[in-house]
């Protein structure tokens, strides 16, 4: 989460970048250009210093000496740590190996969680977002209603929510009782229900974040623009799909990698209001390598987890960066 | 594969018999009013500069405020030792414990369970206290066999024991008498008269069957009661899918399929349904009697009943260790034991925690009457603890539990659950095996 905040933060700070583009400012640019190149060779390394320590510290580092441990049967707890080769990474995917089921199944919870929570993630802030930057009394508290959920931590959240989900003792189904609903879906212990109360509390939860940042990119797109849309007599859907989405498409491109990474990394919620069950069905991958890593002590086998996720998720990147560059460059 | 642990106990081992020459010198003063009367007096003193004691424990229950209690009341009767205690969740501390100590930022004592201290061992986390033991003239006879037994691991002792704790029946009083039943049922015909007899005072599901903890619990209590083993003698087999097993999860289902008990009843659910009065039953650790106490439910507890043949019930125990230190520091070393002996000595005073002391002769000194656990004290013969094999508390959380949890779900047949998770459990420990030896 901190990371994606960061990005965030970038984000805002990128957004009048974009503005030279449609208005008249980019005239002074060439001059600041020039002044920047008489700084000496090693200026821009000290202004990237703060941030490259912690980068090659925090993330470099670590992603090298991972790629190390997971070539060994790694236990941190013991004197040696055999090397093993491609052992660990052989094991996953050996139908008869007792990490095989464990692991797959673990990819296809993390699959099935992303595949609901992303789009809902990207459509439900939006309209938030929108209804958010119309004019209308008590909006301030409104906009803190809704960013609200998102201050709290995980485990407050999951918490909360697994005893306003237990389908024996909790609110959700006496109110669904009271409204004259079927009460007694098991939320945390049935699947499709425990997906459907996973994806739910996620989405209430982080859906804050994502319509802020809709909220302020919704705040740079021009108001001539529209302007212009209605005097050309299109409606408030064709100003929607021709001025609105067009505006957007930087910041969507970036709310959907910041959300499918944090959708892919899902852990807390189904570690805390589902404990991975019924059985292990909502154990997500981070969930499979967190318990192999740090509560049976299997390092290398859980650093090659790692790796095989990541690869699944640069590549489900790799698609989205490649779905929104195709549509620029059509354009 | 052979690690150089022998260097390191050695170098221990001598550390810790410098401290017990120290304390054997010292043991002419010391001693409070709260030791007299046991059988086997322990009276040594520490002497040496203040020392403040990192102390690690998981008694996040109806335990915690008494265990609290004590290492205060331990503190004001010992000037130049302070004791701080760090309670954390049982789970966590174990994830925690071999990390922190690897790193040496690892506590100065600590508690933990029976069945972890031989992965510990293993591990190198902890060190023997055999001397301990012997400084404490504790042997084998005052405590159940299989107690001091289990604390064993490759000739060393690593544990001294508090307690033992089992299984535990609470049920809702008022909800007893208004279905009209006098005793506690004591075995399988008398509990399911009794769960008919609640159904029909109006009680609809007077018995929740857990799906995560302590499910797998009560069905290795279950197993016990059947005859059976859930894992092999030397440790490289699960045998939890042998007939006694799953006789014992066909039972727990059929509490479901029966009606008493409602569908899906996920995580502490069926314990909070205890306390707010909506079920009439309950099986739970006996260190809820504190808890429950304060929740103000109008309960008794009895020893779970045999539904199986024989009487058996889980149970485990909670036992002192002294982890191993980067840089041994005697004087804390001495002090830890101090707290140690200290606390073995008191144990009549843990009973209030709603605990069983582990030493019989305290127990035979009547610190258990009047308490809510006597009756199932009177049960410490039939309590049946897991085996002392390295790794198998992971091993078990990552199969029995999933297998139990999936059957009660009623995702799988009890039969197909248990074997299919037994197989990666036998999987599982033959690794362990390869990797920790015998």
């Amino acid at each position: 989460m901190k990371s994606s905040s960061q990005l965030g933060a970038s984000s805002k700070e990128g957004a009048p970048g974009r503005q030279p583009t449609t208005t008249p400012t980019k005239i002074a640019a060439p001059k600041t250009n020039k002044g920047v190149a008489k700084q000496a060779a090693g200026t821009p390394w000290l202004f990237l210093a703060p941030y490259l320590i912690l980068f090659i510290g925090f993330v470099l580092i670590p992603i090298v000496f991972g790629l190390w441990i997971s070539l060994h049967a790694w236990d941190y707890t013991r004197p040696l740590q055999p090397f093993v080769g491609l052992a660990n990474y052989t094991a996953l995917f050996q139908p008869d190996s007792p990490y095989f089921e464990s692991f797959w199944s673990s990819m296809e919870a993390t699959g099935i969680f992303t595949l609901f929570s992303v789009p809902l993630l990207l459509t439900i802030p939006l309209a938030v977002a929108l209804l958010m930057a119309s004019k209308f009394p008590g909006r301030n508290f409104f906009r803190a209603v809704y960013f609200a959920p998102y201050v709290l931590g995980v485990a407050v959240i999951s918490v909360l929510w697994r005893y306003l989900l237990d389908n024996n003792i909790g609110l959700v189904n006496y109110y669904l009782g009271v409204l004259g609903l079927p009460d007694d879906t098991a939320w945390t212990t049935s699947t499709p229900a425990a997906w459907v109360a996973l994806v739910g509390v996620t989405v209430w939860w982080t859906l804050g974040f994502n319509a802020v940042i809709y909220l302020a990119a919704l705040q740079d797109i021009p108001a001539e623009l529209y302007e212009a849309a209605r005097v050309d007599g299109a409606n408030k859907w064709q100003q929607f799909v021709n001025v609105t989405l067009p505006g957007l498409r930087p910041v969507l491109s970036f709310v959907t990698i910041v959300t499918l990474i944090a959708s892919v990394n899902m852990f807390g919620q189904s570690y805390l209001i589902t404990l991975g069950g019924p059985g292990r069905e909502t154990r997500t991958a981070i969930y499979q390598i967190a318990e192999t890593g740090l509560r049976n002590f299997q390092m290398g086998n859980a650093a090659a987890m790692s790796y095989v996720l990541t690869l699944f998720l640069m590549l489900l990147s790799l698609i989205v960066f490649w779905l929104f560059r195709e549509k620029k460059e059509g354009k | 594969m052979t690690y150089p642990k022998r260097f390191i106990r050695n170098r221990v081992s001598t550390a810790t018999a410098i401290g017990a020459t120290a304390l054997l010198a010292l043991t002419a003063c010391g001693g409070g009013g709260a030791q007299q009367g046991t059988a086997t007096e322990f009276t040594g003193e520490y002497t040496g500069p203040k020392v403040e004691l990192d102390y690690w424990n998981g008694f996040t229950g109806g335990d915690g405020p008494f265990m609290e209690k004590m290492v205060e009341e331990f503190n004001a009767e010992h000037d130049n030792i302070k004791v701080v205690p760090n309670t954390i969740k049982w789970a966590d501390m174990y994830q925690k414990l071999p990390a922190a100590v690897q790193a040496g930022e690892g506590p100065d004592v600590g508690v933990m369970h029976l069945e972890q201290l031989s992965s510990n061992a293993a591990r190198n986390v902890i060190v023997p206290v055999d001397d301990l033991a012997e400084e404490l003239d504790l042997t084998g006879e005052d405590f159940t066999e299989e107690v001091w037994d289990a604390g064993v691991y490759q000739d060393a002792r690593y544990g001294i024991p508090l307690d033992v704790h089992s299984l535990a029946m609470y049920y809702n009083t008022e909800h007893f008498e208004k279905a009209g039943i006098t005793e506690a049922p004591t075995d399988a015909a008398s509990f399911d008269e009794a769960l008919k007899k609640l159904k029909a005072a109006g009680y609809e599901n007077p018995f929740w069957m857990p799906a995560k903890w302590p499910s797998h619990l009560m069905n290795l209590s279950l197993l016990w009661q059947n005859g059976g083993e859930p894992y092999d003698a030397d440790g490289a087999k699960a045998t939890f899918d042998s007939e006694a097993g799953v006789k014992g999860l066909e039972w727990q289902t059929s509490i479901i399929e029966d009606g008493y008990s409602p569908k899906n009843v996920a995580i502490d659910s069926q314990y909070v349904a205890f306390k707010n009065g909506e079920n009439s039953i309950t099986w739970d650790g006996i260190w809820q009697f504190n808890d429950l106490e304060s929740a103000g439910v109008p309960y008794a507890a009895a020893p779970i009943p045999v539904i199986g043949e024989d009487d058996a019930v889980w149970a485990s125990s909670h036992n002192f260790f002294l982890p191993r230190q980067a840089q041994p520091d005697e004087n804390k070393a001495n002090a830890a034991k101090v707290f140690i002996a200290w606390m073995s000595e008191n144990s009549a005073t843990w009973a209030g925690s709603g605990m069983i002391p582990a030493r019989e002769s305290v127990r035979e000194e009547g610190a258990l009457d009047g308490t809510p656990q006597e009756p199932i004290a009177e049960k410490v013969d039939s309590m049946k603890f897991l085996p002392p094999v390295p790794g198998l508390g992971t091993v078990q959380a990552e199969t029995l539990e999933v297998g139990v949890d999936n059957a009660i779900l009623g995702e799988q047949e009890p039969k197909e659950a248990l074997s299919k998770v037994a197989a990666k459990a036998s999987q599982l420990m033959e690794e362990n095996q390869a990797s920790f030896g015998k």
